[in-house]
């Protein structure tokens, strides 16, 4: 301690006393808090910094598990790869099937789109594939990093999409990394529609329910005949300011009526395993809002 | 020398955090990882006092923040008191005695859950506390726990490590 005093006297200002430096530290959070809830930045090169420090050892990590993961895989006995083979080859036979009935639809549905000139509102993004690189580091939400910032193209509000489903949107991006928070996240919201009727509604993650029994929740939906039913498929509203339209986001899983007799609620089993996401692929389009 | 100490912690943090978002949420049990920046923040503060404390909980929660963070500076907040108020039990820190340092990580990391339930779920609608404690608070602690034994050890013998080699340099300087 003696000697730290020695050096610092030439600077005339000692040692901060520990209540001071505790009140400064607490006005820099406050203040960043702050200015994060008013002008929704991020972290800027403070987050560049620590993204090129940690993304590299993330991913050489992850690497590593995935590495040992196919080790330990390979050894599954012979005779459990047979069943498996067994069962694939007969639901490539169903799937073939379903492809040629699924072909032939496509036709017309293509002839229909000529007719209408609908091309425009089913344009093929452009999309970019990043692995998932780390978790959050508490257990109360469902955020997650990918290898892939804006160093790629990506910007804050892009659609995540994870195999054919919604794993959720860009929070914030630094050079190399982007934040996203998945769908099922607690804090999460989106406008959805189910595909049957049409019908608008909310879909918001909820932490409990996600934990007992794999599901997230809707709300308000308007289903005055009585036409949705469980299984239904829900998908990305066209009312939604932060989604794309059209992405899949689960099965209906329970409907119950509300009180107020109008509309109903429920739950959707969400068709990603966010348990096991390695990969996702980023919309390269931020929606644009009529604002 | 103050260096050697800065960049041995830093790398402590930088493992941890590592480890916290790679290797335990593979390793996760019902979807529960344990909270080793807590152990971090929470063992340096009463082994260094209030000083080294809060600043180790600045910085761990800075990291926590620009990752996944809503909001840059909430960990930060909750864990520069983290490191600060443990500090405070410096004075009763004895190396050898295990009961301070097992009481002190599960109070800490029960309370910065409690606060983190209060101010960004509690606040939102989510009033089952009783669910929460018993799905996510207690699962997190007793997985936490399970990690201190090892990694308490391991921080402990790195600082008494630092300390004998401040130790020698300050008496090369005294000479």
């Amino acid at each position: 301690m003696s000697m730290r005093k020695h050096r610092f006297t030439s600077k005339k200002r000692k040692h901060i006393p520990t209540k001071y430096l505790l009140l400064v530290l607490s006005f820099v959070c406050v203040i960043s808090i702050f200015t994060g809830l008013v002008f929704n930045i991020s972290g800027g090169p403070l987050s560049a910094v620590a993204g090129y420090v940690f993304v590299p050892m993330q991913t050489g990590i992850n690497n590593i598990g995935q590495w040992t993961s196919k080790k330990v895989n390979n050894f599954k006995t012979l005779s459990e790869v047979l069943e498996e083979n067994e069962e694939l080859k007969k639901q490539i036979d169903d799937l073939t099937n379903e492809l040629t009935v699924s072909r032939m639809e496509s036709y017309e549905v293509d002839n229909y789109r000529e007719i209408l000139k609908l091309d425009e509102l089913y344009p093929g993004y452009e999309k970019i594939a990043a692995s998932v690189v780390a978790s959050d580091n508490n257990n109360w939400f469902d955020v997650f990093t990918i290898n892939r910032g804006s160093n790629s193209g990506i910007e804050v509000g892009m659609n995540v999409l994870a195999g054919s489903g919604l794993a959720g949107i860009v929070i914030s991006v630094s050079p190399n990394f982007a934040t996203v928070r998945s769908v099922i996240d607690d804090a999460n919201n989106v406008s959805a529609m189910v595909t049957t009727t049409g019908d608008n509604f909310n879909v918001s993650g909820n932490l409990q329910l996600m934990k007992e029994d794999q599901v997230i929740t809707f709300s308000e939906l308007r289903d005055t005949k009585g036409k949705v039913s469980i299984g239904d498929p829900v998908v990305t509203s066209y009312v939604s300011d932060q989604y794309e339209q059209g992405i899949l986001i689960g099965y209906i899983n329970s409907i119950e009526e509300n009180s107020n007799g109008l509309t109903k609620s429920g739950t959707i089993t969400p068709v990603v395993d966010f348990e096991h996401i390695q990969t996702v692929l980023v919309i390269l389009n931020v929606k644009e809002t009529s604002e | 020398m103050r260096l050697r100490r800065t960049i041995v912690v830093f790398i402590i943090i930088a493992l941890c955090f590592l480890l916290q978002t790679t290797v335990f949420q593979a390793l996760s049990f019902a979807n529960i990882s344990p909270n080793l920046l807590i152990i971090v923040v929470s063992s340096f503060g009463f082994m260094r006092g209030s000083r080294e404390g809060m600043i180790i909980g600045f910085v761990c929660g800075l990291i926590a923040d620009l990752f996944f963070g809503f909001y840059i500076g909430i960990y930060a907040l909750l864990y520069l008191y983290t490191g600060f108020i443990n500090g405070l039990f410096q004075k009763n820190f004895y190396p050898d005695d295990i009961k301070l340092p097992i009481l002190l990580i599960s109070g800490s990391d029960v309370i910065c859950n409690l606060l983190i339930y209060f101010f960004l779920f509690l606040l939102r609608g989510r009033f089952q506390i009783l669910y929460y404690l018993r799905a996510i608070i207690l699962p997190e602690l007793v997985y936490t726990l399970i990690v201190t034994i090892v990694l308490y050890f391991v921080l402990l013998k790195v600082n008494q490590w630092l300390e004998e080699k401040e130790k020698r340099s300050a008496k090369k300087f005294d000479l």
